[in-house]
């Protein structure tokens, strides 16, 4: 019984804060809105069994991609009501079409669900010996291996790119030169003057 | 409607698809809820693949839900750094004139 309340009150969050993520007027509530989407939608993870997938995304999307859209969103200075404008000319088709795409995923989702799938009464894929995590493990370390390094070079590949697009060298900026500063010898250092005496430095 | 089944997963993870679309199709000019919307279609899609991983009884299912997860941190971090670069030539994010990239 608790677990059907849990999951009606997840669901129902979930499906509202996705809404408010596309039609909240300030991208700053759309970010909030998004991290409580991911959030409970974790709780649906949880649900299912799928205990390490739920963490991986608190940790991977409230903690990192969320955190990532916020800073980019209040970084930027743009003028964000400008960027809404358009937004009632294109409710109709977008709705309509929302409305036909729901309406067949929902029919195909229960239509086919009647098949025969609904005789198996296990909820969990985990073996009963071994908890999610280690289940997992197993799996990722034996049979997709070779996936999991992929998945590693993609993330690589991310940062480097990510890092290569954005960084860039102001001209006029003065910085620290280390290389110069330690190859400095006496001669470049040093210059020796004769100073007659009584005279000074003019 | 008192028994959790496969197709109330499916059933959550349609709206999420659904509203992923519609945010597509109506915030045509905003790039950063655009990509909002695209990780709202990747995560519907990952509750897919862990219902299914949960009813069919096999673990996969996750492990496609974790490359999925992977591939959406990816492609969320450079679609950003596109946008900080187009920002700093530009000096807005309008869809319309991105365009001009195409040199």
């Amino acid at each position: 019984m608790l677990q059907v309340i849990a999951f009606y009150a997840l669901a129902t969050v979930a499906v509202l804060s996705a809404f408010l993520v596309v039609a909240a007027r300030n991208p700053v509530h759309s970010v909030m809105w998004l991290i409580t989407a991911f959030f409970s939608s974790a709780g649906l993870f949880v649900l299912l069994g799928a205990e390490f997938l739920a963490m991986l995304l608190v940790v991977v999307y409230v903690g990192a991609v969320a955190v990532l859209f916020l800073f980019v969103v209040m970084m930027l200075d743009v003028d964000f009501t400008s960027l809404k404008q358009g937004f009632l000319s294109y409710l109709p088709l977008g709705g309509l079409i929302a409305l036909i795409l729901a309406g067949e995923l929902i029919l195909v989702g229960n239509a086919w669900n009647a098949a025969d799938i609904a005789a198996r009464s296990e909820v969990t894929a985990t073996p009963a010996d071994m908890n999610n995590v280690q289940a997992l493990g197993h799996l990722i370390y034996d049979e997709y291996v070779y996936f999991f390094q992929a998945a590693g070079m993609v993330l690589l590949v991310a940062m480097v790119g990510a890092i290569v697009l954005t960084l860039r060298h102001r001209p006029n900026v003065k910085r620290q030169k280390a290389h110069i500063q330690v190859g400095r010898d006496r001669k470049t250092a040093v210059e020796l003057q004769d100073i007659k005496s009584g005279e000074g430095i003019g | 409607m008192l028994e959790i089944g496969l197709a109330h997963y499916l059933g959550v993870a349609a709206l999420l698809f659904t509203i992923g679309v519609f945010g597509i199709f109506v915030n045509r000019k905003n790039v950063i809820i655009l990509m909002m919307s695209i990780e709202l279609l990747l995560l519907a899609v990952n509750i897919n693949l862990v219902a299914f991983s949960s009813y069919l009884g096999d673990l996969a299912g996750q492990v496609f839900a974790m490359f999925v997860l992977t591939v959406a941190a990816a492609e969320a971090a450079i679609g950003l750094a596109i946008l900080v670069v187009f920002f700093r030539n530009r000096g807005d994010i309008a869809v319309e004139d991105i365009n001009m990239m195409k040199g």
